[in-house]
């Protein structure tokens, strides 16, 4: 078949960093000047004689290690990486080039504010920039990540209830198809969920709110598009039929990228929103993190935002900590801000023009690859879908019991690292492909061919896909037995279980 | 648009392909009610070009920098420490910095691999027996902490010293807020650190910062067993890891969680954040340690390898019953930490530490002997300490920012604190010469 290939991975496993360091000196010298001093100030009976098991390497074999350890990774700058709700689309590198300025890196956070105007003046643009996209109020750019602006989000809403003098609010809905970190942020605010089962389209059904919404419940935790890719068309109705018993609506902002620049977030009556600017804004994932989870909220909230938030008087920017009804902080300091300005950086590359386009471009995407797709892989909603969407194993599964597991595996030896598998929980063996409007497509129709070519094998050769992968350098990773036999670290193996 | 590659006839065929006229006829589900009314307003789009110019004179109108001639001796939670140009490049590779969270270990070894290596070093710099592959920060890292320790010990009650960081406090007490969870707060001794007056029963964990927020060093080891003793977990926060170069790791000394602040390591300053949360346990309870956690594995040929496990405790398996709701980690972040430590080495972070000390004690002895100056704490600090001068610290900060020094952090940034009191931090960032400099200049300004 053309335009499929399979990928040879010259793989090179490296070995871990010799923790057995002696502790020689000869490798240190030279970062910057030891002094003369060779007496600690520090009483002798506070300090330590060195740190047991550490690396002590020379500059080369760092450099050596950690390089080859990076060829042992896919990303995106290798290749697609389709991962559902992760929003893997290209990271432009001005955006680091100018998050590594030094009037940007270098800035103390508690540097006298008069030094820190440009820093300022970019969170100032970005809080302005995020409610303009999104029609709502007020900004913070304060939370860490995604998960910590939910966390914000359901605090404020706690807040809000509490300063009407309501304390029997205890309940948040949330659909069954919402992200783990939905529910986990309400608990930690300690509410309690209530799991709203989606109707057979796979969205929010306004008569099961209906019949939970009461007095007791705070708010409603929604995902729009939500996650399996569908707009919550009744989200009107709902938020609705929330705020007329005195509730919320939260949205959870990681599906931004299919509404940037076409969908009014506040019109659909949204309260608070977290934005995660490692998806729709393009800062790096850089492996696991660092994020940025700013909220955005409605004119009702804005009295309870995490503080500080920066403000403009005239020509001089602030940070104000002022706001009496605010949840306070949860990080030190004000914000990720090496990523805040990386995604200024990105949505001033669109500006009023162009911004439109990434929802455009990535809604088109998306659909290109259901339609390419659907006579192979099962599709379970057959709805409209925006920039993301789901298939199932089904087809596979029935043939020659070949699972979602296994295609996400054998894609590996084509060069692209599988899509999000196995969410939402409520689709069973889901596969949720992503592309975002950053793939040309060139790549979309490679990656159709892999898909197609694994939908094959897995009647012709389902051995081929089961045992995959096979092209990455190493095999299939026992996950199970690495729990079982915990080694966490160099020189300590943990309890096993 | 550079970023979204769509050539018109690539446009076509993919509406042929899905069976529509437009693009808009793919959002044509959404009602209109909430389809955008208004233009979103940004500024014009803008060229590369244009953006390094526009960004440029925002980042240049922060003047108070190393080039421009200016010394800082900010600290207060967060340290100007130098970064060997290898982190940088090392950490700045598009492998490393556009890859994903490693899900699927096999496409995530280099990751993986890095994060084992960075739980060993963390682990080992606190002298504990495990760590976690990094949370947001020291602060978040410590609420975190306090809610493991509950979790642990099932108590009602959680004993802060006013040592720790105030901000860190304060995050703790607002991830705190929606619990019946009593937080009490202990003062300082008149030497600036921690005497824990009898801790009550019913603690879940007690809490100090070392170095503590005055800069002191804490005594550990008696603050253990006094935890110990009441049935409490001790928990050791700090705000800079590079201390541990010379300080005994908390944990050889009887501390049960330390969470950190590991910014010093490999994070510029960068105005607050990006910046890592250090999170270490014992064995015994990892399996109620938040946060992403890289283990050792084998794939089906017996090749050794890296993945994520023990991930029944986190939010996408355990959804409202995981141990916390954190997603990501700050895994790059963490990863210029490693790099950092690994360069250095533990004879390099040894002379680190001693560096820093050094410097810091002849700054502060100099000024002990100021005129207008006095040391209100004499015990011993690592890179920080109080100094409290004759008129308002304000009036003196202005007046040595006339000589290019940002000469400290006024504590009435914080509640509780006077006016005329002011942390310095002198890291290896200085050389002798620019301590000297300090001091003649303090000596105009006082």
């Amino acid at each position: 078949m053309s335009g499929t290939f399979e990928i040879q991975r010259a793989y090179q496993s490296v070995p871990e960093l010799a923790f057995e360091g002696e502790g020689d000196r000869s490798h240190a010298n030279g970062f910057v000047p030891d002094g003369d001093a060779t007496v600690s100030p520090i009483p002798a009976d506070l300090c330590r004689d060195r740190i047991e098991n550490f690396p002590d390497l020379s500059e080369i074999e760092v450099v050596r290690h950690y390089t080859r350890l990076s060829r042992l990774n896919f990303s995106i700058d290798e290749g697609f990486y389709p991962l559902g709700s992760c929003t893997m689309k290209y990271n432009p590198k001005v955006n680091d080039v100018v998050a590594s300025m030094e009037g940007f890196a270098m800035i103390h956070p508690l540097a006298p504010e008069h030094f820190a105007q440009g820093a300022l003046e970019v969170m100032f643009r970005l809080q302005q920039a995020l409610v303009s996209i999104t029609g709502l109020h007020s900004a913070s750019l304060h939370p860490a990540a995604g998960a910590h602006g939910e966390l914000v989000g359901v605090k404020m809403i706690r807040a809000y209830h509490r300063a009407r003098g309501d304390d029997r609010r205890r309940v948040i809905l949330i659909p069954d198809t919402a992200h783990g970190t939905n529910p986990a942020s309400a608990a930690l605010s300690g509410f309690s969920v209530k799991a709203l089962a989606s109707s057979e389209k796979g969205t929010v059904d306004p008569k099961i709110v209906a019949k939970e919404m009461n007095e007791t419940v705070a708010g409603i935790m929604m995902t729009v598009p939500n996650t399996l890719g569908v707009f919550e068309n009744d989200v009107l109705e709902i938020a609705g039929i929330v705020h007329k018993q005195g509730g919320l609506v939260y949205c959870d902002g990681a599906n931004l990228n299919a509404l940037v620049g076409k969908v009014d977030v506040g019109a659909m009556g949204v309260d608070v929103m977290h934005i995660n600017l490692h998806k729709t804004f393009s800062t790096p994932h850089g492996g696991g993190g660092p994020g940025a989870g700013p909220v955005v909220v409605s004119e009702k909230l804005k009295d309870f935002l995490p503080v500080p938030i920066v403000r403009r008087n005239g020509d001089v920017y602030t940070l104000d900590s002022s706001l009496p009804k605010s949840v306070g902080r949860f990080r030190a300091f004000h914000g990720n801000f090496g990523m805040l300005v990386r995604a200024l950086c990105y949505i001033y590359a669109f500006g009023q023009e162009h911004i439109a386009e990434i929802s455009e471009g990535s809604v088109l995407k998306a659909n290109y690859l259901k339609a390419r797709l659907k006579d192979h892989f099962h599709l379970p909603y057959d709805v409209p879908t925006l920039h993301e969407v789901v298939f199932t194993d089904k087809f596979q599964q029935k043939v020659n019991h070949v699972t979602t597991l296994d295609i996400a595996k054998r894609l590996m030896d084509f060069g692209f690292h599988p899509p999000t598998i196995y969410f939402p929980l409520v689709v069973k063996g889901a596969l949720m492909i992503e592309p975002t409007e950053t793939e040309s497509l060139a790549e979309l129709d490679r990656f159709v061919a892999a898909m197609i070519q694994i939908s094959e094998e897995a009647t012709s050769d389902p051995e081929k896909v089961r045992s995959a992968p096979h092209n990455v350098g190493i095999r299939r990773l026992d996950e199970t037995a690495a729990a079982r036999n915990l080694v966490l670290t160099w020189n300590k193996t943990a309890t096993s279980s | 648009m550079r970023y979204i590659p769509l050539k018109e006839a690539d446009r076509k065929a993919m509406l042929k392909a899905i069976g529509v006229a437009s693009i808009e006829d793919l959002f044509s589900a959404i009602p209109s009610n909430v389809r955008k009314k208004f233009s979103i307003d940004l500024p014009k789009a803008m060229t590369e070009m244009e953006l390094r110019r526009f960004f440029g004179t925002a980042a240049a109108k922060e003047s108070a920098v190393p080039s421009s001639g200016w010394a800082s001796y900010l600290g207060g939670g967060c340290y100007e420490h130098f970064i060997p140009a290898a982190v940088d490049a090392l950490s700045m590779r598009g492998e490393f910095a556009t890859a994903y969270t490693p899900y699927q270990p096999e496409v995530s070894q280099g990751t993986l691999q890095a994060i084992f290596e960075f739980q060993s070093m963390v682990a080992n710099l606190f002298g504990m027996e495990v760590a976690n592959a990094s949370m947001y920060d020291g602060a978040s890292a410590l609420a975190e902490a306090v809610l493991m320790a509950l979790r642990i010990k099932k108590g009602s009650k959680i004993v802060l010293s006013t040592g720790v960081h105030p901000d860190y406090r304060s995050v703790v007490r607002n991830y705190l807020s929606d619990s019946e969870v009593e937080i009490l707060e202990t003062s300082l001794g008149a030497d600036g650190r921690t005497a824990f007056g009898s801790i009550p029963t019913d603690c879940a964990a007690v809490v100090v910062a070392q170095p503590n927020f005055l800069g002191l060093i804490e005594q550990i080891e008696p603050l253990a067993k006094a935890a110990h003793a009441a049935g409490a977990m001790l928990i050791v926060s700090t705000t800079e890891a590079t201390a541990f170069g010379l300080l005994k790791g908390p944990g050889s000394l009887g501390a049960d969680i330390v969470a950190g602040e590991g910014q010093a390591f490999g994070n510029f300053p960068s105005f607050g954040g990006p910046h890592v949360g250090l999170f270490a346990a014992r064995n015994t309870d990892v399996r109620q340690m938040p946060g992403r956690i890289v283990g050792r594995a084998l794939d089906s040929d017996g090749k050794n390898g890296y993945v994520l496990t023990l991930s029944t405790r986190e939010q996408h398996i355990r959804r409202e019953k995981a141990t916390s709701n954190i997603c990501t980690n700050h895994s790059l972040c963490a990863l210029r930490a490693s790099i950092h430590m690994a360069l250095m080495g533990s004879s390099g972070i040894r002379a680190l530490a001693l560096r820093n000390a050094t410097l810091t004690a002849r700054l502060r002895e100099g000024l002990s002997k100021m005129a207008g100056a006095e040391l209100p704490y004499k015990g011993p600090v690592y890179n920080e300490f109080v100094l409290r001068v004759q008129g308002s610290a304000a009036k003196f900060l202005k007046a040595m920012e006339g000589e290019k020094i940002l000469a400290g952090i006024t504590l009435s940034k914080w509640e509780g604190f006077d006016d005329r009191s002011l942390l310095v931090s002198a890291t290896e960032t200085k050389m002798e010469a620019d301590i000297d400099r300090y001091l003649s200049a303090a000596r105009r300004c006082l």
